[in-house]
Parts: C-alpha cells; sequence; structure tokens
C-alpha cells in the first residue's frame, strides 16, 4: 500500500478539524475574506459538508480598504455556494467610537481589525473562529495549537496553551471565551497553490500578474489607493505585479512578476526566496515580535 | 548530488505527490538540537532570505562567530529572552520525495509533556546524542517517551561528530551501547555534525568510514505508513450529514476519518459500543464515490440499514471489533499541576466521543529515565504512570499499541477545560 499523496493527507487532516469544531462548538463561523487561504477553506468546508448546508456562516472582518476585486469575488463565491455571510465593518466600529482611526501617511486599518473581529464575535455569540491562518506564515504562528483558546477578552495565552495530542482536540470553552480554529495549520504557502491548482479552484485576479499603478515604500510596492498619502519622494507607476497575499490595501505590498497563470505562480512561489509576509506585509515588518503581540489581542 | 535530493523548491509540482512523514525531535539547549534543524531548513532551501537575514543580524549582535542556525526556530520573545524552548513548534520543509512535518520540542524533564505531544502525532522521532557525552539521562528519557508513544522508526543522532575529531571509534561505542534503547521501534544511529552539515543532508568528506545514509536521505526513505491499514478496520463517526432537503430527503451519511484497516463497500460492520449491525452500501470522499477507503482518509460512510449511529459510535470490522468497556488501565502522562490522585474525576475525550472518568487506581509510576516501576500515590506534573479508570458510558477500544487512535485519550479537568493528561490504553477488563 502507498502512503497517501501529502495533499490528500493534509485534506482529509484539515476535513477532520472542520467537523470536530462542528461538532464540538454550538455556535462557530468561518472567516473568509476572499484570500487564497480562506477560499482553500471554503473548499475544505465542502468537501466536509455537503450535499448539506454549512454548519455555520461566513464571517467577513471589512476594513472598508479592501481591494475591489476580492469583495467582488467574494460576493461572487458566496451566492454560488448559498451560504450566509456577514460582514463585519470596521468603518462601524470607527463610527461608533470603538477604535480610532490611525492618523498620518502610513495610517492602517489592519490593527483595527481586532476590535472589529472581537465585537462581532460577541455580538453573534460565536464559540468558535475558524481561519486559514498557517503555522509556516510566522515564528508565533508555529507555537500555535489547531485549536487555539482565547479568553473572555479574545486573548492568545502562547505559555498556557492546551497540549494537543493526537487528533484529540479539546473544544471546551466557557462562556463568553472562544476557540481560534486553525484547518490549515500544517500547510504552507506552496502547499497552498499547489491544492488551488490540484481542485482547480478559481482565484482572485488580483493573483496574477497585472498592470497596476503602484509607489515604492520601505522596499515594498503598494497599490496606489485613495486610503494613502504619498511622502514625498514617492510616486506612482504602472508596474507589472501580482499580490501574494491579499489583505488590507494600505499594508499589502505587491511584487513584481509575469506570473499569469497558476502554473507560473506556482514555479515562483517554489523559487521563491522570500516568505510571503516578508515580502508583502508590512504589518509584521514594525517590530520582532509584531504578530506575537497582535495574536495576544485577539487578531486573526 | 543525485537528482531525487535536489529541493523541491527548485523542481515545482514535482511533490504533488509526495508523501507526508511527521517527526519529532527532543533535544536540550546544548546538543545542538535547533541547529540541526536549522541545519535541515538551511541545507534543503527551505529556509528563506528574509528569515536567514533576519538570523545573521541577530547573531551579528550577539557577537556569534558565525551565523547561528539555530536562531531559525527561535519563536516567541517569551522565549528569545529567556534563551529556553517553551513550548512545541512546527517547521516544514520538503523535498521532491516527501513533504516533513517536524514537532520540535524541548527537552529538559519538566518539558515531558510537550515531547509527548510532540510524539503523538510523529511517524519518527530523532533523538539527539552529544558525541562528547554518549547517552545521558536525557537521550534514555526521550527513547523511553518515543517507545510509550508507539513511534514506529527512531533515530539516534551522534551529533557533534566534529568535536571528537571525526572519531569512529566513538561512534561505534555509542551505537553499541544503544543496546535494546528503542524497544519495539526501528533503530538506526547517524553520526552528524549538525554545525559543518555532514551527514544532514550533504554526505560530506569528514567521515569516509561511514556507510550508510545521511539523515535526510533516511527521512526520505523509511517507511511512513504505520501499520494502520494492516489492522482491523475501525471509523469513529464524527458528524452526521442530513440535508433534509428537497434534492436530498433522505440522505444520511456518516462523515469520519478512518483510523484503521479498510473500509470496502459490501462490508458487514459492527457500530459499537452498542454492538447493532449492518453493512456498508455505499462511500463517498468529497461527494465521489469510492469502492474503499483506507486510513487516513476523510469519508462518509452510508449504510444499508437504517440505525440510530451519531457521533462518538464506532464503525468496525464485524470479525474483529474493538471492545466497549467502562473499565479499563492505561499509561498516562500527567500534564498540570495539580497532581493526579485515585478518585480524581474528569472530562475523557476518546476518538469523538466523550464521557466522564475517575480514576480508581494509580497502578505504579514510570520512572522516566530508567523506566522502573514504583508504587506511586499521585502523579506529579510531567509523572507517566499506569492508572485504573472506570468511565460513566462504555466506550469502544483497542490497545494502543494496537491502534494508536482507538487506544489514545485525553482527560480534560471540567473547572478549567485544561487538558490534564494524555492516556495509552492497555487493557481493558
Amino acid at each position: 500500500m502507498t502512503a497517501r499523496p501529502h495533499l490528500r493527507a493534509l485534506e482529509d487532516e484539515a476535513i477532520h478539524v472542520l467537523r470536530e469544531v462542528a461538532a464540538e462548538r454550538e455556535r462557530p463561523c468561518l472567516l473568509f475574506s476572499g484570500g487564497k487561504d480562506s477560499i482553500v477553506l471554503l473548499r475544505l468546508a465542502e468537501k466536509a459538508f455537503r450535499p448539506a448546508r454549512f454548519p455555520f456562516p461566513l464571517l467577513h472582518v471589512d476594513t472598508g480598504h479592501n481591494f475591489p476585486e476580492a469583495l467582488a469575488y467574494r460576493d461572487r463565491r458566496v451566492a454560488e455556494l448559498g451560504e450566509r455571510l456577514i460582514v463585519a465593518s470596521v468603518q462601524d466600529s470607527i463610527d461608533r467610537g470603538r477604535v480610532g482611526e490611525e492618523t498620518g501617511p502610513r495610517a492602517s486599518r489592519n490593527r483595527l481589525q481586532t476590535t472589529t473581529l472581537l465585537d462581532a464575535i460577541a455580538e453573534h455569540q460565536f464559540d468558535a473562529a475558524i481561519g486559514g491562518a498557517r503555522r509556516d506564515e510566522e515564528r508565533a504562528r508555529a507555537k500555535e495549537r489547531i485549536f487555539s483558546h482565547r479568553d473572555e477578552f479574545g486573548q492568545w495565552d502562547p505559555k498556557n496553551q492546551r497540549p494537543e495530542l493526537w487528533a484529540l482536540y479539546n473544544g471546551r470553552v466557557r462562556r463568553g471565551e472562544h476557540l481560534r480554529v486553525f484547518p490549515l495549520s500544517n500547510w504552507t504557502e506552496l502547499d497552498v497553490w499547489e491544492y488551488i491548482r490540484l481542485e482547480d479552484i478559481p482565484l482572485p485576479d488580483l493573483y496574477f500578474a497585472h498592470v497596476r499603478e503602484v509607489f515604492e515604500r520601505d522596499g515594498m510596492l503598494y497599490a496606489a489607493n485613495p486610503h494613502v498619502t504619498l511622502l514625498p519622494g514617492e510616486s506612482i507607476s504602472p508596474q507589472l505585479v501580482r499580490f501574494r497575499t491579499v489583505g488590507d490595501m494600505t499594508c499589502t505590498g505587491a511584487v513584481r512578476s509575469a506570473a499569469r497563470t497558476l502554473d507560473e505562480v506556482i514555479a515562483e512561489v517554489a523559487a521563491s526566496r522570500v516568505t510571503e509576509r516578508g515580502a508583502t506585509r508590512a504589518d509584521d515588518r514594525f517590530t520582532e515580535a509584531a504578530m506575537e503581540d497582535r495574536k495576544r489581542e485577539g487578531y486573526f | 548530488m543525485v537528482a531525487n535530493r535536489l529541493p523541491a523548491r527548485s523542481a515545482a509540482g514535482i511533490h504533488d505527490s509526495s508523501e507526508l512523514l511527521r517527526f519529532s525531535t527532543a533535544g536540550s539547549v546544548d546538543d545542538g538540537k535547533s541547529t540541526l534543524i536549522g541545519r535541515l531548513l538551511y541545507d534543503t532551501k527551505t529556509a528563506f532570505e528574509d528569515q536567514l537575514s533576519h538570523v545573521a543580524d541577530v547573531s551579528r549582535r550577539r557577537g556569534d562567530a558565525r551565523t547561528n542556525l539555530a536562531l531559525l526556530t527561535d519563536g516567541l520573545r517569551a522565549e528569545r529572552e529567556q534563551g529556553i524552548t517553551i513550548d512545541v513548534a512546527y517547521r516544514y520543509f520538503s523535498t521532491t520525495r516527501r513533504k516533513f512535518i517536524i514537532a520540535d520540542t524541548p527537552g529538559h524533564k519538566q518539558y515531558t509533556r510537550n515531547m509527548v505531544t510532540g510524539a503523538s502525532t510523529a511517524g519518527l522521532s530523532i533523538v539527539l546524542v552529544d558525541a562528547r557525552t554518549g547517552l545521558v539521562e536525557q537521550s534514555r528519557r526521550h527513547a523511553l517517551i518515543a517507545g510509550l508513544l508507539g513511534i514506529p522508526q527512531l533515530v539516534f543522532a551522534v551529533n557533534k561528530m566534529d568535536l571528537v575529531g571525526w572519531d569512529e571509534q566513538v561512534f561505534r561505542r555509542i551505537e553499541q551501547s544503544l543496546g535494546s534503547l528503542g524497544g519495539a521501534a526501528h533503530t538506526v544511529a547517524i553520526p552528524i555534525s549538525a554545525l559543518t552539515g555532514a551527514n544532514v543532508v550533504e554526505r560530506g568528506s569528514e567521515m569516509p568510514w561511514y556507510a550508510g545514509p545521511t539523515l535526510l536521505e533516511h527521512l526520505e526513505e523509511v517507511p511512513v505508513d504505520g501499520d494502520l491499514t494492516g489492522g482491523p478496520a475501525r471509523f469513529p463517526v464524527q458528524w452526521v450529514i442530513r440535508p433534509q432537503s428537497a434534492e436530498h430527503p433522505d440522505y444520511r451519511g456518516y462523515a469520519g476519518q478512518v483510523a484503521g484497516g479498510v473500509l470496502r463497500v459490501g462490508d458487514e460492520i459492527a457500530v459499537l459500543p452498542g454492538g447493532r449491525r449492518s453493512r456498508i452500501s455505499r462511500l463517498e470522499q468529497a461527494g465521489e464515490p469510492v469502492d474503499e477507503a483506507v486510513s487516513p482518509m476523510s469519508v462518509t460512510v452510508h449504510l444499508a440499514d437504517d440505525l440510530d449511529v451519531g457521533r462518538g459510535d464506532l464503525i468496525c470490522a464485524i470479525d474483529q471489533p474493538a471492545v466497549a468497556s467502562q473499565e479499563l488501565t492505561a499509561m498516562v502522562c500527567w500534564m498540570a499541576d495539580r497532581p493526579l490522585q485515585a478518585g480524581g474525576r474528569y472530562a475523557l475525550k476518546h476518538t469523538t466521543r466523550w464521557t466522564r472518568a475517575i480514576v480508581t487506581d494509580i497502578v505504579h509510576e514510570i520512572d522516566v529515565n530508567t523506566g522502573a516501576r514504583s508504587p506511586a500515590s499521585e502523579l506529579a506534573l510531567n509523572a507517566l504512570g499506569r492508572i485504573a479508570i472506570k468511565t460513566t458510558s462504555p466506550i469502544a477500544v483497542d490497545p494502543y499499541e494496537v491502534n494508536r487512535t482507538t487506544g489514545s485519550f485525553i482527560l480534560v479537568d471540567e473547572a478549567t477545560n485544561a487538558t490534564v493528561a494524555a492516556g495509552m490504553i492497555c487493557t481493558t477488563t
């Protein structure tokens, strides 16, 4: 008997995780952004629960600074699936005075999302939020459980995590607490791309090379957009680029690329010598422990 | 370098069909474990430039003589500040032949629980041995835990060969001293230097007397499968799919992950713990019909008869059923600050079923360094021992040595919801 190919073994594990959280929690939700990792999560949820409907709604935390292409993809995909989408808006959190908008040319709503997410979890009484985070993304994530406990303030306590043995996930929480559940924990960026090819999953055009108006800052290329102010010396020019991650427009960088097809993207990812967050996410660059700090506060 | 050892990162797509091997490593601050993992990531071209430049920066700031590859596996700020590893970290690398998941666990005595956690999903374990000191208490502890957790493959990586002049006699003495330390596991010893990279990924020219595989060659070639497909069929029901829609008014599928053996359409099965019998009428994987399913496939099972089957039930081979029992003995690793005592009551999760359990007896404690048994009235944090428990409802189990899924459980403190024990079933009564 030959062993199961690794992509299928990862798929088996992720489906198992999705069914466990659905069975162990009363009110889970699945975080869907229109990014490639959450797109893969939706495919896995289809495999886990069809022909029935998903036993959870989808939740999108909308910063108001999303790429229009990602939002269009989100709405199209939700309609195809016939599932329920809840949109939690950072703009609402700002309007209600829950958070204050950052100011200055480097302002971003990335950090504000945490409050919006935690408010949405409280409002809808979600006791589990399923996310597409992977352990290969970042050093703090490498130590996180697949079923990751959050206290009533939404905080992660890395030194006090529950041991996770075999595939016996402990889904118990007290009222007001919740779990973050990561079915793609053991996937790498390349695994995600190869799975997208294996399953022939459509993606937003952002992931493929296209000509876009961009400007350079701190060695990264950012899309010209209405939400940023250029600094002296910065200028906008058209470049052939694609995105390796798709997050908030203000902090997600593009990479120069001519990869227009899935095969070309996979060849590029396989040969890449820089991590996707290192290449494209300003949010992780501020301090050595940026992600660790944001996770403790309740970030995705 | 031979073609099949070229890193996958330069050969896109080839590893669509590669296999997955999970392995654990354990070691303490000084035995070079972090350097070894850094070396594997570096020499398989898995470490990225931004990570490497970060590590080079930190090495320079700290005044290290060369780029310290151990820093590649540095995790949380709390750990960097204290210079220790506090938790299991997961690392990934791949070659054209396999994708590897490393559960990297710290080795000090107080972290036995992390070693057990990392070992629980591993198909292979690497025990680091310092060539200068040979086997020490800690190496024995690692081997003992790997044995208890039923890891089928054990590698003793005899590290720091550069510090003993690449001396074959040193390696042979250590190899001989292993004796039966590996227990039932298939055991090999490999002389390496994580610092220089000799025999890790590249062979190097320093130890011409060594004709065996490099560590990576060994990792690429050991059998991945446990003995799960050979055993009797086991399928814990995780979730019942019942659309109750106009399109699928009568659809009723039992979803789960195969935990052992082979399920085939037409097979006669028993549903435990009740003991009802039926036949598999249909198997689906992601909506598509399949003729058979093996571990670890996540599939949906349909039965010919209309039984009341739910989450927590175990579908198994009719001629080799699991044992439904309320009383069993088990080896446990205790993971909570407050010691385990006879009379303790806990929630117990076994496969997909939760029940309650009372600890009726502590049979003995096992010395984690020597394997010696001694009577005990309680098990402290990080202690290993054999206990007897009674559950409030029957669970369908196998001995752990027969099946790592149907033979394992966790205990959870109902007041705090903390996972307090890992359990491996020995016997039922």
